[in-house]
């Protein structure tokens, strides 16, 4: 076991991990933020995805290591306290959500986005997320979803 | 749950001490960047390493610069050192560290105006996440892939190892005595069509390596790279105005002996070049067919020299024969094209190591290689 120090969600965290973990097995195993999930494990499906210095990521094949001293930010800490963030809030709103196991990964993809480009078109917002795969939705209330989240932030 | 078997992780902060640990350690180490390709391989234990060397500490290797000093490196950003509009001198060079991420290249403006086809294909990799976490440097180096190398540990012992992995039989060819995992990287065709080079630092120094050199016929390793070598930076050598009848960097000397060449001293070269991509989903997967073209115009519009390279159908791209006997002098219009794409379909024929229909992957080389040709038309 080693001591790898983040700063997730704006806590600065310590924790004893084996040298071979990655930052989602620190996340979910040492952490307890279960928020994360762990799909396919491997790179491929983006449930893992949190934003590391403001870039949405996979956290399944990031050894924890390279997030030292980098801001992580999982979905346990988009909310303003108890107020969920616009983009969460329109997920509810407009039923972008179904199973929920993409969810998480999705969010954080979608923040991303917005963080860098506050009005994407629905194209940018296709391609932001076509990283995340979802088997329940058919992708288009999410779009919707964060369309309308673009739109209040923007106001 | 995929675990990654047990090991140590090094975090050095020069190439110097990243080669020494990568020597120290022999095949028990390994570099990551991205980890991008490297993670999944661990996880499948096509890979067990007990040392991984982290280069992401070593800010030598990043930056992204128009340079024209041989001795240049580190630290540039996308705006410093672009002097391109002005006068360039002839070894002008767009320096690229291995350590830039591919999303940071697709967007990059010296890339895109200088080198659009490799932007292009940065922007194609995988998707956005793996863009913001794969490296240029791990592109170029990343394993070859075959539909049955690339399972998880348990799925591969079911049926037995293969050729590229504790076996000694190919389970997709069944002749099984060559590995048929294909090169399946989107960069490094543009790469050579570009007429880049790479720099490589081992233990017994630095050396530069032609990208078309670099790749070789053998699916289990693919690459000139020693295990103990690291990818700094790649150079792609940049169009200036003539001075000599000798514009075209890549290759220059073979465009003076044609003849065909530009004429007189003084006219100025346009270089172009596109990327396409055939895959079943337009984002994460890897290319079932890759074409990179790149075409140095004369001031009229002719063609001065052209060069196509046709990438995942085998362990190495193939870079296209017998284009510039055909193009050279002409105008790149819809006969030219065609006629192009058909010596490309002549010479390209798809091995049998994914679990798509060989037969439609070779009817498609003709059709990505005319739309990637008419991406250097503009229309």
């Amino acid at each position: 076991m080693e001591v790898v120090r983040l700063r997730v969600n704006g806590d600065e965290r310590k924790c004893g991990v084996p040298a071979h973990y990655t930052l989602l097995e620190t996340l979910r195993y040492g952490l307890g933020l279960t928020g994360s999930k762990q799909g396919c494990d491997k790179g491929d499906c983006g449930a893992c995805t949190v934003i590391v210095d403001g870039r949405a990521v996979l956290s399944c094949i990031t050894p924890v290591w390279e997030a030292e001293r980098k801001d992580v930010r999982t979905v346990e800490g988009l909310a303003d306290g108890t107020e969920p963030h616009p983009v969460q809030d329109e997920f509810d709103l407009n039923g972008a959500a179904q199973c929920g196991f993409c969810t998480p990964g999705i969010l954080c993809s979608s923040v991303a986005l917005l963080d860098r480009n506050p009005s994407p078109t629905r194209e940018e917002i296709r391609t932001a997320l076509a990283g995340n795969l979802c088997r329940c939705t058919g992708y288009a209330k999410i779009y919707d979803a964060v369309e309308a989240a673009a739109a209040r932030l923007g106001e | 749950m995929l675990r990654l078997p047990p090991f140590r992780y090094h975090r050095p902060r020069t190439v110097e001490a990243a080669v020494s640990l990568l020597h120290e350690h022999g095949t028990d180490a390994m570099p990551i960047a991205g980890g991008t390709d490297l993670m999944p391989n661990m996880k499948h234990r096509l890979f067990t390493p007990a040392h991984i060397v982290s280069l992401n500490g070593i800010s030598a290797m990043r930056g992204i610069e128009v340079t024209s000093d041989r001795g240049t490196t580190g630290g540039g950003n996308a705006s410093s050192g672009d002097r391109a509009s002005g006068g360039v001198s002839s070894d002008t060079t767009l320096r690229i560290g291995a350590l830039e991420t591919l999303a940071d290249i697709s967007a990059n403006p010296l890339v895109r105006r200088h080198c659009n086809g490799l932007a292009t294909a940065a922007g194609l990799v995988a998707g956005p996440q793996l863009r913001n976490m794969g490296t240029i440097g791990g592109n170029v180096c990343l394993d070859t892939r075959c539909t049955y190398y690339n399972q998880t540990e348990f799925w591969r012992s079911a049926l037995g190892y293969c050729l590229k992995k504790d076996g000694d039989v190919c389970h997709v060819t069944k002749v099984g005595r060559k590995c048929v995992a294909a090169h399946s990287a989107d960069t490094p065709p543009n790469l050579i069509a570009l007429g880049a080079t790479f720099t490589l630092t081992g233990p017994t120094g630095t050396r530069e390596i032609a990208a078309s050199d670099f790749f070789i016929t053998d699916g289990i390793w693919n690459t000139r790279r020693d295990s103990d070598e690291i990818l700094t930076e790649i150079r792609i050598p940049l169009m200036g105005p003539a001075s000599n009848g000798r514009e075209s960097r890549v290759d220059g000397a073979r465009i003076a002996r044609s003849g065909r060449g530009p004429g007189p001293n003084g006219r100025r070269l346009r270089r172009r070049s596109a990327y396409r991509k055939l895959r079943q989903r337009n984002s994460i997967d890897f290319p079932l067919l890759s074409v990179a073209v790149a075409g140095d115009f004369a001031e009229d519009g002719t063609v001065v020299e052209i060069r196509g390279v046709v990438s995942a159908l085998g362990a190495r791209p193939r870079v296209l024969a017998g284009w510039d006997e055909i193009a050279a002098g002409e105008r790149l219009g819809n006969e030219l094209i065609g006629a192009l794409a058909e010596r490309a379909r002549a010479q390209c024929r798809p091995l049998d190591n994914i679990i798509v229909d060989s037969d439609w992957r070779r009817a498609m080389v003709p059709v990505y290689v005319r739309r990637a040709l008419g991406d250097l038309t503009g229309g």
